[in-house]
């Protein structure tokens, strides 16, 4: 839990405050001169909600320029990012030719396979060749072999659907993904946020229960949401409430009616984006397995990214694939690519394959972005021939914990555990937001910040995603790039370690 | 139960009171309706009619009813003399003490010790740790899926080669009419050309949301590209064309608002509109005047509807069944009753309309009317992705309150960069739109007198949707047929083709059927293979 210092609350409150009543005065002198001219609204309700909008024109706009920021390269550890300038105070932002080459700590590109790789990008562009770039249908069908070598004996009689989007490329991924995480099969989507929100409601409806983590990304709110289920929420990553929470509602039953749950599915995330913390999955897989709930792990930042052999948290924690029911990640972070999958029990993505829409209504996930994916496991493995992959992840892991180290000893205020390549530097007040971004980016760094509505509005904070892309002289150099625009926007909030030394060193010299 | 006391003290005052009221009056109101009935047996002596008889009757009864009346009277007099007796001569202040004093300061005391005792509650006892664990023991969840059933499992084929006009299936050559590859982009050299240089500059993915670093230029020029070409003030790009509907309704739709939704909409903005939590209406599939009088019932009977934001959600050319959207009469109606159009061109850009530009140039229709436009490039395209434009004020809104666009990683830059292309394809090759129409009315003429089976698409649509003629009563049944016979078509006839795919979820109704994706890239030859195979099918299989 993140403990704000008190007099940075009060700040923090103080300036959204004054942020507020200034945007106030700034719609109210609007009205006037909107309530001048003509009303084109014509007998429609305003589009746009009043309060977001709110936020959007008189919070948002003023520090547009530190988000969006378009970049002309390949997102591995230095970009090119574009210049841009604005002649209406922000409100919007025009592109230049120009761009300069920054540092990058803000992209998911883990492992580094973000950008042109020796091995991958040779096999994608074959791919590419062969498959074009979409299949332009859904995959209808099934990824099969696997599947039917189980199933076989009672197929005699079936049918058969037909494929439109399934090639032979797709069926490698699901057999290659499935192998890699640990499971006996998996769906592929082409899509992350989708596999989250279209496979939940397909998994549990109304009578049953989601217990979510209170941190809980979008997609999983999206899917929770769309489900029909009921959904309660435990405590970000606290074990024993969510036992208390799964006593209580086992005990208590369907509100109102108190029937029983027909099933409980409790969704956690390996990694929280915006926390850097890693699940405590041995606990809450205990919990789970002593209440008959369901495991529904989200490992979107984790997979590829931690473990000894990148097989993310389960591997790092030590927990058996076979006690988590449900295994979701996407390819967008460690891979480089796009998409997401699902692995479980050869049944359930049987089941999954015959309902899930985003398997029967969407366009199957790009050709070449499969192959990069296979390529990019077959690296990690090292069945390329090489020893690239296990260097890239003794890196990674190196990076991260070096890094975060350094900030701690600086006197930042980093949140999350070791081992894991998110960082996020509690920044709060909302001016420093834009401060921080700036000042790095003069220094060419570039770094992410993170303000309501991806975070509550008092955490406001930078987010730094370590690469193992990154060389060493790379993070030195961001690292006093950060120190400086730390200490010019007072972010430090903790006392810094080794400078406590050096500040004894001077004085020894002046004694 | 004090309040009950508290009634019957109340009433019982009543009481005494009205019973000897009612007996003082009584014994009078008896005489009356023998006066009356006297009366008349006297006016009325020369006529002896039933009517006399049973005024007889009614005077025997009312003489024995002032019998019993009086008897209740001297009963009554007695009890109450008796209970008088013994304080009959006390005066207390001058007043007399009457027995019902007594009664009184009775249920007085009664009262008094009710108010001075607690209200009874039953004692609230919470489950006990061990009974809660008991409970958590006997719990019994239900299986994370239910069983496989047989119709879940299946055999299939997987394609070999790009998913084309043309493409392989166990190593033999099979007509595609699966792939929604309108204009026959798949393949296209200039589409791999642009893919190639993009995959070498920026590799495969873009490692992060569009807020994050994720935005590369070619996105920007993507946008600005779609908006030129659809003469659009701004454009938004999804990473995904599933998740452009699902993103954006609920982005301007909040609980209250109203969606009048044609039934026949796609999983995707089904989900968009649960996701909303506003009013949802449906009106019947494609049906104009059920529109109407949705939107006249809606907007006369709810005064308040006026004030909220009100939309109307519809497809171009609907996935689930080919017909087109009337959009001029929908522009109309949206006028008239002042909604809003969200229109869904997923499989109509690049398709309808005299140089591909969607349903708006299709109707003659000026795009500025359609208040949202979203489109999946998936299809004609022959990339991934979609995109939702209009004017800037929705769009920038859009950049910081859509789901799928904020905290989704963003689309690929090749795929991208893909699209740009195709879209300068769509505008120097105009003769692939005239190609595919002439290929959409060849196969119409083909399958026009196809038996079991009839045509229910829109005669210009690309989606050509054949259904059956006789439904057997069960969409579970009639899939099966169906499949098997898009089955057979590809064994003997190499030829792909598919039927309606149903999600449990998918709240449509309409029926179901075969779909043929028609592109430009058939030959003539392919269009007829395909439409000699399934009426020589649907004779076999459906008579």
């Amino acid at each position: 839990m993140i403990t704000i210092p008190y007099l940075t609350a009060v700040s923090t409150y103080f300036s959204y405050g004054l942020l507020f009543a200034f945007g106030q005065l700034r719609d109210y002198s609007r009205l006037i001169f909107d309530w001048c001219s003509t009303n084109n609204l014509h007998g429609y309700a305003p589009i746009c909600l009043a309060h977001e909008d709110f936020y959007i024109r008189r919070l948002y706009h003023r520090i547009q320029d530190c988000f969006n920021r378009p970049i002309s390269s390949a997102p591995d550890s230095w970009v090119d990012v574009i210049e841009r300038y604005s002649n209406d105070n922000n409100k919007t932002l025009k592109r230049t030719t120009k761009s300069t080459r920054c540092l990058n700590l803000g992209s998911y590109n883990y492992l580094g396979f973000g950008s042109f790789d020796e091995y991958c990008t040779p096999r994608v562009i074959e791919s590419l060749k062969k498959f074009s770039a979409s299949t332009c249908s859904s995959r209808v069908d099934a990824g099969q072999d696997r599947t039917i070598s189980l199933l076989c004996f009672c197929i005699l009689t079936s049918v058969s659907f037909l494929p439109s989007g399934t090639t032979s490329v797709h069926a490698e991924l699901e057999e290659c993904v499935a192998k890699y995480v640990g499971k006996p099969a998996a769906i592929v989507t082409g899509m992350g946020f989708a596999t989250n929100s279209a496979i939940i409601p397909v998994l549990i409806g109304k009578g049953g229960l989601i217990i979510s983590d209170s941190l809980n990304h979008t997609s999983i709110v999206n899917g929770a949401r769309g489900s029909g289920a009921t959904i309660r929420v435990f405590q970000h990553n606290t074990p024993a409430h969510l036992e208390r929470v799964l006593k209580e509602q086992i005990a208590e039953g369907q509100p109102r009616t108190h029937r029983p749950w027909k099933k409980i599915i409790v969704v956690v995330e390996g990694i929280y984006s915006m926390e850097g913390e890693i699940c405590q999955l041995p606990e809450i897989v205990s919990v789970c397995k002593k209440y008959k709930a369901y495991v529904y792990l989200d490992e979107a930042h984790s997979i590829g990214a931690i473990g000894k052999t990148g097989r993310g948290v389960c591997e790092l924690l030590g927990v058996d694939t076979a006690d988590v029911d449900i295994m979701m990640g996407t390819f967008t972070k460690s891979f480089g690519s796009c998409g997401g999958y699902i692995a479980g029990s050869k049944e359930l993505i049987q089941y999954l394959k015959y309902h899930c829409p985003a398997h029967l209504y969407a366009t199957s996930i790009s050709t070449p972005s499969a192959q990069q994916i296979i390529s990019a496991i077959k690296v990690i493995l090292g069945e390329d021939g090489s020893n690239r992959g296990a260097q890239k992840l003794a890196r990674i892991r190196e990076n991260s914990n070096f890094f975060r180290a350094e900030l701690q000893k600086m006197g930042f205020e980093v949140l999350g555990d070791n081992d894991s390549p998110v960082m996020p530097i509690m920044l709060y007040n909302p001016a420093k937001i834009p401060a921080f971004s700036r000042e790095c980016l003069r220094e060419n760094v570039a770094v992410v910040v993170v303000g309501f509505p991806a975070t509550p509005l008092l955490l406001a904070r930078a987010r730094i995603c370590i690469s193992a892309s990154h060389s060493r002289e790379d993070l030195i150099k961001a690292l006093k790039v950060i120190s400086k625009a730390g200490d010019l926007t007072g972010i430090k909030y903790f006392p810094a370690a080794p400078k406590k030394q050096e500040e004894e060193k001077d004085r020894i010299k002046l004694d | 139960m004090f309040g009950l006391l508290v009634l019957f003290f109340f009433s019982y005052r009543f009481l005494t009171f009205k019973i000897l009221v009612v007996v003082k009056f009584e014994s009078q109101s008896f005489a009356s309706p023998l006066l009356w009935a006297n009366d008349i047996s006297c006016s009325k002596s020369t006529r002896i009619s039933s009517n006399s008889l049973a005024a007889l009757c009614s005077i025997h009864r009312a003489k024995m009813d002032t019998n019993l009346v009086e008897m209740f009277r001297a009963g009554l007099n007695w009890v109450t003399m008796a209970l008088d007796a013994p304080s009959a001569r006390v005066v207390l202040f001058g007043v007399r003490i009457q027995w019902h004093i007594f009664v009184e300061v009775l249920l007085g005391f009664v009262i008094v010790i009710l108010l001075s005792q607690k209200s009874y509650k039953p004692p609230k006892r919470p489950l006990t740790e061990q009974e809660i664990d008991e409970l958590c023991d006997e719990w019994v969840p239900e299986p994370l899926i239910p069983p496989i059933t047989e119709d879940m499992m299946h055999e299939p084929p997987v394609l070999e080669s790009a998913a084309g006009p043309h493409t392989t299936v166990n190593g033999k050559d099979v007509v595609n009419f699966a792939s929604a590859n309108y204009l026959g982009l798949i393949g296209h050299q200039k589409l791999l050309e642009s893919c190639t240089s993009a995959l070498e500059k920026y590799g495969v993915g873009s490692c992060g949301p569009r807020g994050f670093y994720g935005t590369i230029d070619v996105h920007l020029d993507c946008e600005t590209r779609i908006s030129k070409f659809l003469s659009t003030p701004d454009t938004i790009l999804y990473s995904y064309g599933l998740s452009t509907m699902f993103s954006t309704i609920p982005c301007f739709c909040k609980k209250g608002d109203i969606i009048v939704a044609d039934e026949g909409v796609h999983w995707g903005i089904q989900n968009g509109l649960q996701l909303s939590r506003s009013t949802i209406v449906y009106f019947k599939h494609n049906d104009m005047d059920s529109l109407r009088s949705t939107l006249e019932k809606i907007m006369t009977k709810n005064k308040r509807s006026k004030n909220l934001r009100r939309y109307i959600v519809a497809e171009a050319v609907y996935q689930n069944s080919g017909q087109i959207a009337p959009l001029d009469e929908i522009v109309k109606l949206k006028e008239k009753y002042k909604f809003r159009v969200i229109l869904d061109e997923s499989n109509s850009f690049g398709v309808l309309g005299r140089s591909g530009r969607g349903l708006a140039e299709h109707h003659g229709v000026p795009i500025e009317k359609i208040d949202v436009v979203t489109a999946a490039m998936g299809h004609a395209l022959a990339t991934e992705g979609g995109f939702c434009t209009g004017n800037a004020r929705i769009i920038d809104y859009q950049r910081l309150s859509s789901s799928g666009y904020v905290f989704s990683a963003s689309l690929p830059p090749y795929l991208a960069s893909a699209a740009i292309t195709a879209i300068d394809v769509i505008d120097q090759n105009p003769e692939l739109l005239v190609k595919m129409k002439h290929n959409i009315a060849l196969l119409w003429k083909g399958l026009k007198d196809i038996k079991g089976m009839s045509l229910a698409s829109d005669p210009e649509s690309p989606i050509v949707f054949l259904k059956l003629e006789k439904s057997s009563g069960s969409t579970k049944e009639d899939l099966l047929l169906l499949e098997k016979m898009a089955d057979r078509a590809l064994k003997e006839d190499s030829l792909l083709v598919v039927s309606s795919k149903k999600s449990f979820l998918d709240k449509c109704r309409l029926p179901v059927g075969i779909k043929l994706l028609v592109s430009a890239g058939h030959s003539e030859s392919d269009l007829v293979k395909v439409s000699e195979s399934l009426k020589r099918l649907a004779s076999e299989l459906l008579l």
